[in-house]
């Protein structure tokens, strides 16, 4: 099982989805970053799917989650890197990846919420 | 043509799933989008055979029809089959915890989809996706 490395900037944690992401990986996945989020305080997280060449309702829900565990421990996710053939299909199949934000890229991805207070 | 199956019983063989669709999908000179959305639909009937059917196989070949180039995929079990087939369409529906769009979903992304199941037989849903 490949565990997914989290990377803290500033106030933020990075996480970087390297490639297919399996059950126990997701979970796992879950668990450190809620870890990682309480034990630094870090007020923003930021998911990498930019590896992602394909995003099924599965890794979907699994992205919903991770955004839902943030929240309550007080920080904002925002999902970068969709690739645009994913963002199509995404739609066209109706999952909406509602209450997750998005951003083209990390740097705007920072920005995005550096905007919002959580860099401040 | 190009025609193989895989099992489909663990986590990892959906894996597998998705990257043989991907390399006959390639194959079949579908661009990239019309890849991305077949392999997308495969990945949640492949889930579903692993999930509700206990497990079974896919079959993925390059075809053709005249001129037209195109990829089907077959996921078959021999798990419950479905009892209400439009409300298993309906998106948002789940009987387990999933977010209910895989099979409306699939059928939204494929150009040709059919589902034959009846409690107790198992379940086979056939799809294609022709390059345009
Ligand atoms: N191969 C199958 N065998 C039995 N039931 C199935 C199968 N595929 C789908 N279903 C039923 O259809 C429902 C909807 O499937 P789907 O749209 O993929 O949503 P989800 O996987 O999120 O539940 C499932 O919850 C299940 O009850
Ligand atoms: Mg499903």
């Amino acid at each position: 099982m490949d565990s997914v490395p989290i990377l803290k900037i500033g106030d933020v944690l990075l996480v970087s989805i390297q490639t297919d992401l399996q059950d126990e990986a997701v979970m796992a996945l879950q668990e450190s970053l809620a870890e990682r989020i309480s034990s630094t305080g870090a007020s923003g997280v930021i998911i990498d799917i930019s590896v992602l060449d394909v995003v099924d309702s599965f890794a979907g829900r699994m992205l919903a989650t991770v955004a839902a565990i943030s929240r309550v421990l007080d920080a904002e996710t925002v999902v970068v890197g969709m690739r645009p053939a994913v963002a199509i299909t995404l739609v066209e199949m109706g999952l909406s990846l509602d209450g997750i934000k998005t951003a083209l890229d990390l740097e705007r991805g920072m920005r995005l919420l550096s905007g919002d207070g959580a860099l401040a | 043509m190009t025609r193989r199956e895989l099992p489909i019983n663990d986590d990892g063989d959906v894996v597998r799933v998705r990257q043989l669709v991907r390399s006959v999908a390639v194959d079949a000179r579908l661009s990239l989008v019309e890849q991305t959305k077949l392999v997308t639909a495969a990945s949640e009937l492949a889930r579903n055979t692993l999930t509700y059917g206990g497990g079974g196989a896919a079959t993925v070949e390059h075809i053709t029809n005249g001129t037209k180039s195109g990829v089907r995929a077959i996921f078959r079990d021999k798990g419950p089959g479905i009892a209400d087939l439009d409300l298993a369409l309906t998106d948002g529906y789940t009987s387990g915890k999933g977010l209910g769009l895989g099979l409306g979903g699939a059928r939204r992304l494929v150009d040709e989809f059919s589902v034959e199941s009846s409690p107790g037989s198992g379940t086979t849903v056939t799809v294609t996706k022709w390059a345009r």
